[in-house]
């Protein structure tokens, strides 16, 4: 169980990549969807984050005084995937917009009984 | 001094990537089609080029920046991403002219020059998924992709072409998450993301904490097949190709699909294979089923569906079956069947879907049930669709044939008759639908609607008929398709372990 809790960042960041999966799945409301799909996104930078952070070890620029060093790259590749997340995000929204103009409401099962050929 | 054929590699990516952001400055659609045909020429050009190279002298690899690999990106070009590479821009190429007044006529004239920038765009990705041998930068260019992928879907005319694409947007985002997620978890036990890296170093891994690994291939084959539209992760697929606009889905059909499932062989194979050793997996076994499964039901739901293009998006997840299948056998002809399968699909189904744009083009509608006796209207066009029907069958003298040959030889070198059985039996359920199509098209009297209907103009046509004739071409001569399909087989399964 100790050990279990330790690890308790790693059970923090299943959490959220379920509990915005399930969101995703459960709800209809197409905004609420895509706040799923942020979490659970968002959840998969702290994948990276997490296991990159050494306790008390500092940017890796090489310097007698320090020896511990945190993994650059981690970061890097996450910085990247943030900014593919906003651009989805944004896409998706703008969807969600055109969606609204179009059918006047963005509850999927509503949709699917304006246009029962989905 | 630069030589221009050692950035071959980049060039495949970089050219579609400024002629996107050149395209999306333009206000004309007519410019912004002569920068994308200029382009699309170009590229199976560098493409072919490569290639050759690749099958004389062995993979090329490229270090983006002079970095070296496992370091900086690598760019690794073998005979199987070579292959994908020439499919991609070949077919590219081919569709593009057909663009032209299809594109003109389905969307409006200031969208136009926005629809060829996310065209270009979407190539790019494609290109660079293929093209890299970095397994995060494959990510990024699969969102590349993914992202253009779902604006030129919502182009569609019809409202419910912005719900299919919000649709994938949802499916298509978990399914790339996935594959962070996989990749992550393989970059914590490996320490690298060079492809060619983390084959030497998984077996090492696998052994330490073999836990992370499993879970880690299984993020990731999930985030791929979601991405190939592999039944049952494949719900998004229909209505993106039913509502997109008609170029939109030919280019999807032929290409898209097809890139994922070059990184799923690759992964499976280069990556996995030598360390793990992909076929005591269940993930073998996983894939078969799965794929018989895709090809019954999917071939079943086409056989109701009247709705041309919807008919042909399933039809294309029962070929994706067949596909994945070959995968999932794992031997010498099956993997080829499988590998020339990807190609043979391009062909056909790049040529169905464009007689129905051409049919779009004409008529406005793909209901089967106001198309009675197109044929007659439509000469050549339905010509054309009956061509590439029978590739799609598998009919003596097509593609098709080629392809199930080596499948069946494949599940009968696997001690599965049964198998082999089935994959010949579900040929049956294409004649079906296929032939269902070319009835109402050819054998019914013509409907009085389509009085003033006849065969496209020569832009549309003409690629077209490539098509129809690329489907008879390597259905005789399998040279270029099956015999460097099976040379690649034959390079993947040599380092796979047993």
């Amino acid at each position: 169980m100790g050990r279990f809790l330790e690890h308790y960042n790693y059970l923090i960041t299943i959490f959220l990549m379920m509990a915005g999966l399930f969101i995703v799945i459960a709800r209809g409301n197409m905004v609420k969807k895509l706040i799923g799909l942020g979490i659970f996104q968002t959840s998969v930078y702290l994948v990276y984050l997490e296991p990159a952070k050494i306790l008390g070890g500092t940017a890796p620029i090489i310097d007698p005084a320090f020896t511990v060093y945190s993994n650059p790259l981690p970061h890097v590749l996450i910085l990247t995937a943030i900014v593919v997340g906003v651009a989805t995000l944004a896409l998706g929204l703008a969807l969600v917009v055109r969606i609204n103009e179009a059918y006047g409401t963005i509850e999927e099962d509503e949709i699917v009984g304006k246009d029962p050929d989905q | 001094m630069i030589e221009p054929l050692a950035h071959l590699p980049v060039l495949l990516v970089i050219t579609p990537l400024l002629a996107a952001l050149l395209a999306g400055f333009m206000r004309r659609g007519g410019t912004a089609f002569g920068l994308s045909l200029a382009v699309s020429w170009a590229s199976p050009v560098m493409a072919i080029t490569l290639l050759a190279r690749v099958l004389a002298s062995g993979p090329v690899s490229y270090h983006i920046g002079g970095w070296e690999p496992p370091w900086g990106i690598e760019y690794r070009v073998d005979a199987l991403n070579g292959f994908v590479l020439v499919l991609v821009s070949v077919i590219g190429a081919v569709i593009m002219p057909f663009a032209w007044r299809s594109v003109a006529r389905e969307l409006e004239p200031d969208r136009q020059a926005w629809f060829y920038c996310m065209y270009l765009l979407c190539l790019t990705g494609l290109m660079g998924i293929t093209v890299t041998g970095d397994a995060f930068n494959a990510f990024v260019f699969m969102e590349i992709s993914s992202l253009s992928t779902y604006v030129l879907i919502a182009l569609g005319r019809d409202r419910r072409a912005l719900v299919a694409a919000f649709q994938y947007l949802i499916m298509g985002t978990i399914g790339a998450t996935f594959y962070v997620i996989g990749i992550g978890l393989l970059y914590l036990a490996t320490g690298t993301l060079n492809m060619m890296d983390l084959a030497e170093r998984l077996g090492g891994a696998a052994a330490e904490q073999p836990r992370t690994i499993v879970t880690g291939l299984a993020f990731l084959v999930v985030g791929v097949s979601l991405k190939l539209a592999l039944f049952p992760l494949s719900a998004w697929l229909p209505g993106a190709y039913a509502f997109a606009p008609s170029l939109v889905t030919i280019f999807l059909a032929a290409t898209a699909t097809k890139v994922a499932i070059y990184l799923l062989i690759r992964f499976l194979f280069s990556i996995v294979g030598p360390a793990v050793g992909f076929a005591a997996s269940p993930v073998a076994e996983m894939i078969i089923g799965l794929s018989l499964i895709a090809i019954f039901v999917a071939s079943l739901i086409a056989m109701f569906r009247l709705d041309l293009k919807r008919m042909l998006a399933y039809s294309s997840l029962a070929q994706i079956g067949y596909i994945t299948m070959g995968i999932g056998i794992a031997n010498q002809p099956s993997l080829t069947g499988g590998i020339v399968h990807v190609v043979n699909h391009a062909i056909t189904k790049a040529g169905l879907f464009m007689a129905v744009g051409c049919i779009v083009f004409r008529t406005g509608t793909v209901s089967l049930t106001e198309l009675a006796g197109i044929g007659r209207r439509m000469p050549l066009t339905m010509a054309a669709f009956t061509i590439t029907g029978l590739g799609l069958i598998g009919a003596p003298g097509t593609v098709g044939f080629i392809s199930k040959w080596y499948l069946i030889m494949g599940a009968l070198q696997d001690g599965a008759p049964w198998l082999a059985f089935v994959i010949a039996s579900s040929s049956l359920l294409t004649v079906t639908y296929i032939g269902h199509v070319l009835e109402v098209a050819w054998f019914r009297p013509t409907a009085p609607a389509l009085a003033g209907v006849s065969d496209p103009p020569l832009s549309m046509l003409l690629p077209l008929l490539v098509l129809a004739a690329a489907t008879i071409w390597f259905g005789i001569d399998t040279s270029w398709t099956a015999g460097i399909a099976s040379r690649i087989a034959e390079g993947l399964l040599d380092g796979v372990a047993r």
